[in-house]
């Protein structure tokens, strides 16, 4: 393979604007959300991406914009080489079929009026992929299966399973079309500890047995690390560093990553004790008139007059470590 | 060894459900010490938010009963107390914070009056003295413009601010014990470190003690000096917070540890994953609550419930088997 048949999904300069209309009433100025701001990535064959980020980063937006659930303001999705921004209709449903989502709250996402055969084996039907009764039903016993549910829930309502059940229940819904890429939007975090690692250690099985491709979305840095190969960080629509997973954790450049990896909790005392952490102050600000130049620049603990003038520039500091800040040349020599 | 602060011993509360009663807190006892941090760890439905919630009087009854136990703080049983008594106890002696700011306001007042009503209720201030009070608070606990913000509805302060004001008005009558039920548990990870931090700053300034609860072991080894295990409405494990990450005993605790992946570590190991489901009980077992999930379980496991017994200096541990030998103890 080139290296280009190696990429799965190439994201390119993605913007997604939200428009707001604060009072219907008066017709103020209407204002937009800057939710994702000129994001580019890709994703190769086979890998772990996660898209780490506080609440209100634009990680989910970037996900459902991706699949095309929200059409982007501009910018384009190439998947396989083809760009589903320009694609619409048939045409589009049909490329889509090659990418699946895992939502976050296993609750919510499955049809309490469906049983566990209908809602996995729906996919199937829609794109008509399925014949017969009995093909369904081969298919429905094979997707439980790989999630390792016991086939002989078919006939049961959502109701009647745990929260990690209905996950693996959800899983086996995005495999039914065999797709190649996931988007795991946050798949573990309504879960209960215990159980989280049940699904997260399925999701690595399964990844190697059908050579899945993931976009992890996730708030959990200690488990991202566990799962994915390379590490997108976002802060306000934009991602400000993007590195292999050992090269992030153990070199973060940019302000941001390193307060965000020194606020996680490690479970181990003796650690704890002679943690050093970066408090940030204040919150993170509105994605309706983010900060001029750098968009971290409001918390920033080390912020000059250039962040607030310049817009930093997207740089590859050391061979696939990228990252966006004015200041990272002076930090690191 | 001093008289402790708070002494809890044999805690039981039900909860009347259409289906029985359910046991959710199944004979707990515990001992606060002045100005001791504890970490009350557990899953969803472990009893962990109900306890405390018992302590206080805080249990919705009906359906919910405190069937057993006592609770003594300064000698005072809390659970025998009339509600005018321990209302002067609640808020002013023993705080709590709630995960859920939104809900644990009030959205109709502002934040300043709901703090100055409770420094006029129990510390008898005048409007004057409790509103310069209120701004000292909101100050303390890093809300900018405090004096301006006084007037803001809940509903205008962000999460981490709404959760700085909980703390402001928990705070606000220097109370001995604070109870935090999971309150960083909704805000992202930046904003957790700096409730922690001002949490950590506000105890040592103030001496007081702490009952922190979660579900993250992250969180309680940096804070805790005592950690306190909780399934099934008991108490499986307790042990000061070194020895329970270095030398965890009950099979539950080990499972927990194992399952939490460690963003420090470079050696990647496979995370520990705990099948079946926590149990709701709607009678007492006559067996380990954690046997039909545990892969320790031997025969005893499934005849007899373990008591929590003391296995070295302050660990507790409620197991038949020693998981080193795999054997019984």
């Amino acid at each position: 393979m080139t290296p280009d048949e190696n990429i799965l999904l190439r994201v390119e300069n993605l913007v997604k604007y939200f428009p707001v209309h604060s009072s219907a009433l008066f017709r103020r100025r209407a204002e937009v959300v800057h939710a994702v701001d000129d994001v580019s990535f890709v994703l190769q064959r086979g890998e772990t991406l996660g898209l780490v980020g506080e609440s209100g980063c634009g990680k989910s937006t970037t996900g459902r914009t991706i699949l095309q659930l929200y059409r982007p303001t501009s910018g384009a999705v190439y998947l396989d080489g083809v760009d589903l921004v320009k694609l619409k209709g048939k045409e589009l449903r049909m490329i889509r079929r090659k990418m699946q989502m895992i939502f976050q709250d296993p609750y919510a996402s499955l049809n309490p009026r469906m049983t566990v055969g209908e809602i996995v084996s729906d996919p199937l039907l829609v794109y008509n992929e399925v014949r017969s009764r009995k093909e369904i039903d081969e298919e429905v016993r094979y997707l439980l299966g790989l999630v390792r549910l016991d086939p002989s829930f078919t006939n049961r309502y959502p109701h009647e399973f745990s929260g990690g059940q209905r996950q693996r229940i959800g899983v086996a819904r995005a495999l039914a079309l065999r797709p190649q890429l996931i988007i795991c939007d946050e798949p573990i975090s309504a879960l209960d500890v215990s159980i989280q690692a049940q699904v997260v250690n399925l999701l690595i099985e399964l990844q190697k047995k059908l050579n899945l491709t993931y976009l992890f979305i996730a708030h959990d840095l200690s488990m991202v690390r566990h799962v994915c190969n390379r590490v997108a960080v976002m802060y306000l629509g934009v991602i400000v560093e993007l590195a292999a997973s050992y090269e992030l954790y153990h070199n973060p450049l940019h302000p941001y990553t390193q307060a965000l990896l020194s606020s996680v909790p490690i479970p181990d005392p003796n650690v704890e004790e002679k943690r050093q952490r970066i408090i940030l102050k204040g919150e993170i600000p509105s994605p309706v008139n983010p900060p001029s130049g750098c968009r971290f620049r409001t918390r920033c603990p080390i912020a000059q007059a250039v962040c607030a003038e310049l817009k930093p520039e997207w740089r590859e500091i050391r061979p696939d470590h990228f990252v966006a800040c004015h200041l990272v040349n002076f930090q690191t020599q | 060894m001093p008289e402790p602060l708070l002494d809890v011993q044999g805690l039981e509360t039900q909860f009347k459900t259409p289906d029985g009663p359910v046991h959710a807190v199944n004979g707990v006892s515990f001992s606060l010490a002045n100005g001791e941090t504890i970490g009350l760890v557990g899953e969803s439905g472990c009893g962990k938010s109900v306890t405390m919630l018992s302590v206080l009087r805080l249990i919705p009854s009906p359906p919910g009963r405190i069937a057993a136990g006592s609770a003594l703080f300064h000698g005072q049983d809390l659970l025998k107390m009339s509600n005018e008594e321990i209302r002067q106890v609640r808020g002013a002696q023993i705080s709590m914070v709630f995960q859920d700011p939104m809900t644990s306001f009030n959205s109709v007042l502002t934040i300043g009056r709901q703090i100055t009503e409770t420094l006029e209720t129990h510390l008898g201030m005048s409007p004057a003295q409790s509103r310069q009070r209120a701004i000292e608070l909101l100050d303390q606990v890093g809300i900018p413009r405090a004096k301006d913000r006084l007037n803001d509805y809940p509903h205008q302060f962000s999460g981490g601010m709404r959760q700085r004001a909980m703390i402001a008005m928990a705070l606000a009558c220097r109370p001995q014990i604070l109870i935090a039920d999971e309150p960083t548990t909704a805000l992202d990870v930046t904003i957790q470190a700096q409730i922690i931090e001002l949490v950590k700053r506000l105890r040592d300034q103030l001496g007081m003690a702490i009952i922190w609860i979660t579900h993250d072991l992250g969180i309680i080894a940096g804070l805790a000096q005592r950690v306190i295990v909780m399934y099934g409405g008991y108490f499986i494990e307790e042990a000061p917070v070194k020895e329970l990450y270095g030398n965890p005993q009950h099979p539950y605790t080990i499972g927990l540890l194992g399952s939490l992946p460690r963003m420090d570590l470079d050696q990647r190991r496979d995370l520990v994953s705990i099948e079946g489901l926590p149990p709701v009980l709607f009678e007492k077992p006559a067996y380990c609550p954690f046997a039909p999930r545990c892969k320790y379980a031997i025969e005893h496991c499934q005849q007899e419930n373990p008591l929590l017994v003391e296995i070295g200096p302050g660990h507790r541990v409620a197991c038949w088997v020693d998981p080193r030998t795999g054997r019984a103890r």
